[in-house]
């Protein structure tokens, strides 16, 4: 049997992908498009900020945060038990446990 | 060698290649043809995607729009980069888990209709021609422009232009590997096309970055050139090239870069690809893949763009026009090509002037030569364009060959058809697809230009509500998925519409009918249709009975990357009825 109700999975997998997607609104949208101007009176490296983030952070940060998807749902599967189960869509029902 | 020669050679090098890898992956299935068997590796697929994704436009041209946008520009780099986020977390791992070919069928079986699922495939199609029309297109131009002097006595025999000869070269290839191998030979053959397109990419970049800053690596090197590209800007333009909102208002900014990313996750032709891995979890480590794939180019892109610009500047600082034109090489050579109007230059012209003079794609296609690269490897650059276009239209010729023989042959106009049947369809449609395309890029409509409006526009107000409403909310019916796709459809199609009124249709417009909606111009008017579309597919379903229990248990298998079994979901549902509710709400 599972060790974590498909519930209680699925509640797990929405607030993760909540939080990531607050995350790419705040580095994409916020710094680099409404909150532009602000921060481009940091300079840092001889690049504004503002200007920074539009054009390489904000891609930097966007990788990431797939990546971090990647890994917690890694994680979360495995704790659900749902690690080891090799290819779902052609064994059939209950197999991998 | 020269730069003629050296084209050639890697052009028929990589070409050979394309072909090989694709008499090596022929295939025997549909599966085989529409998901490469769902067999495909991670990090391949993620290449795959990749080479997808970065078209000629992204090759050629994106440095260049960045560099004349200056801050603006990034409107291109988030969008076209940022809408992989929504991509991962809320769309492929999902499709991923219902495992079928086409987006379409998504569609249709999640709202358990076929008017749905002709709505998809018509507008899959839509997006998808237009799409693929500029790709064919920037085939012809990068042959043109890099093999003319070869090619123009094979047209005068024949009779035809330089750019016709390229688009059907280019069909030829695309054809051969795109009918024998499908999606399995269409996947290995992008993954050699990455490789190809982003060496090609970083050699020239790293090169320019080292002379310009003595720093090799481009990120790093532009903290080094933006100071004083933005000292010249301010000299000779008038504003840092850093400063944002001189071409867009932040209105506009925001409404295209939602726009952008909205309709990057909307796009059949790289959702369809998270279809073709093993399992959920690779379907996530993809999306990973491909974004960190194109994200080396995407962020050294800006950086060309800001090496060139300033390059150019403080040339004209140091020599004026008139000089510019006497000492460097690389101005007279590409005023020959047509891409520099030096008759327009004078003594004493300003720069504003002079940079206007200037064809953007020169950005990408002068840098070898600015930064003093061998005839070698300038014939890499070339090929590598190549790639870029030919990775990209062969992705869209496959998308269009699924939705008109799996969506709309083999499951509505002959449901019962044999395997063979539908693959023989599907090989049929792509070689009526290839040539269709191959005839628009050959007679470019007015719009082409416009078709990156209407393809985004139309897939972020009409896919991506419908598709993210389908896995996250249970209660959402055929009813309100078939209005929202409606309503998101014309909303955006008739605003771009009277907006580019002059664009579309020169010859009886010669201003736009609007000038914009509340202050959105055309290219991001699919974030309003996006909303229209999501407050739509909201109402409606609440206003209709909830969909069927196999659709709701559906949504539930969907939602958990193991098979979920007929008893499971039956105590899941027995224990508590309302679970359903909330899990969607």
């Amino acid at each position: 049997m599972p060790k974590m109700s498909r519930e209680e999975y699925w509640q797990k997998q929405l607030r993760r992908t909540l939080i990531l997607l607050s995350v790419w609104f705040v580095v994409g949208l916020l710094s680099g498009v409404l909150l532009i101007e602000p921060l481009n009176t940091f300079v840092f490296g001889g690049i504004p900020f503002g200007f920074w983030m539009a054009q390489q952070g904000s891609i930097f940060v966007f990788v990431s945060l797939i990546l971090i998807y990647a890994v917690a749902s890694d994680r979360l599967d495995a704790e659900a038990g749902l690690a080891e189960v090799d290819d779902e869509s052609t064994s059939g029902p209950g197999a991998g446990h | 060698m020269g730069i003629i020669g050296w084209t050639f050679f890697w052009v028929g090098i990589t070409f050979a290649l394309y072909i090989g890898i694709a008499i090596w992956s022929r295939v025997s299935t549909t599966a085989g043809f529409y998901v490469a068997g769902q067999g495909v590796p991670t990090v391949a697929n993620g290449m795959a995607v990749a080479a997808d994704w970065m078209s000629a436009a992204s090759f050629i041209s994106m440095a260049g729009l960045v560099a004349f946008l200056g801050s603006d520009g990034s409107v291109y780099l988030m969008g076209w980069t940022g809408g992989y986020v929504l991509l991962a977390l809320l769309l492929a791992p999902f499709l991923r888990k219902f495992g079928k070919f086409t987006v379409p069928d998504f569609v249709g079986t999640r709202y358990y209709s076929n008017v749905a699922r002709v709505v998809a495939a018509i507008v899959t199609l839509f997006v998808s021609f237009t799409y693929v029309a500029g790709q064919m297109r920037g085939v012809g131009v990068v042959f043109g422009r890099y093999l003319e002097p070869v090619l123009q006595p094979i047209s005068q025999v024949v009779g035809l232009e330089v750019i016709t000869l390229g688009v059907i070269a280019g069909m030829f290839v695309v054809a051969t590997y795109a009918v024998l191998g499908g999606m399995k030979g269409i996947t290995y053959t992008q993954v050699a096309q990455y490789c190809v397109l982003i060496f090609a990419y970083m050699l020239p970049a790293v090169a320019i970055a080292f002379l310009l800053a003595g720093n090799p690596i481009p990120h790093i090197a532009i903290g080094d050139v933006l100071p004083r590209l933005d000292g010249l800007s301010e000299e000779f333009l008038g504003t840092n090239y850093s400063d944002p909102f001189q071409n867009f208002s932040m209105l506009n900014v925001f409404c295209i870069t939602v726009a952008l990313m909205v309709g990057t996750a909307g796009l059949p032709h790289v959702i369809v690809r998270f279809y073709t891995v093993k399992k959920v979890r690779d379907a996530r480590w993809s999306a990973f893949w491909a974004l960190l794939f194109i994200a080396i180019l995407y962020t050294i892109a800006p950086a060309v763009g800001m090496f060139a610009k300033y390059y150019i500047l403080s040339s004209f600082s140091d020599l004026g026009a008139m000089g510019m034109l006497a000492e460097e090489e690389w101005v007279r050579n590409w005023a020959q090509a047509g891409l520099i109007q030096t008759e327009a230059w004078t003594d004493g012209m300003s720069a504003e002037a002079m940079l206007q003079t200037i064809d953007r794609d020169i950005i990408v296609l002068a840098t070898p030569e600015i930064a003093g690269l061998s005839a070698i490897l300038v014939g890499i650059v070339a090929a590598g364009g190549m790639a870029a276009a030919l990775s990209t239209a062969s992705g869209l010729l496959l998308v269009i060959s699924s939705s008109v023989a799996h969506d709309i042959y083999a499951e509505i106009i002959n449901p019962n058809a044999p395997d063979e049947r539908r693959l023989l369809a599907g090989r049929v449609t792509i070689v009526v697809a290839v040539v269709l395309a191959g005839l628009l890029g050959i007679y470019p409509l007015g719009f082409v230009a416009e078709v990156v409006a209407f393809a985004f526009g139309l897939a972020a107000a009409a896919f991506f509500p419908v598709i993210v409403l389908g896995i996250f909310w249970k209660r959402c019916t055929k009813e309100g998925a078939i209005a929202g796709m409606i309503v998101g459809l014309t909303f955006t199609f008739s605003l771009i519409i009277l907006m580019r009124a002059h664009v579309v249709l020169p010859f009886i417009f010669e201003t736009p009918i609007l000038e914009s909606f509340l202050g959105v111009n055309a290219q991001g008017i699919g974030t309003v249709g996006m909303i229209l579309s999501f407050a739509t597919i909201f109402i409606v379903s609440k206003m209709t009975d909830p969909p069927p229990q196999e659709v709701q248990d559906l949504v539930e298998q969907i939602r958990y990357p193991r098979v979920i079994t007929a008893e499971e979901l039956a105590e899941g549902s027995q224990v508590s009825p309302g679970q359903a509710e909330a899990g969607g709400a």
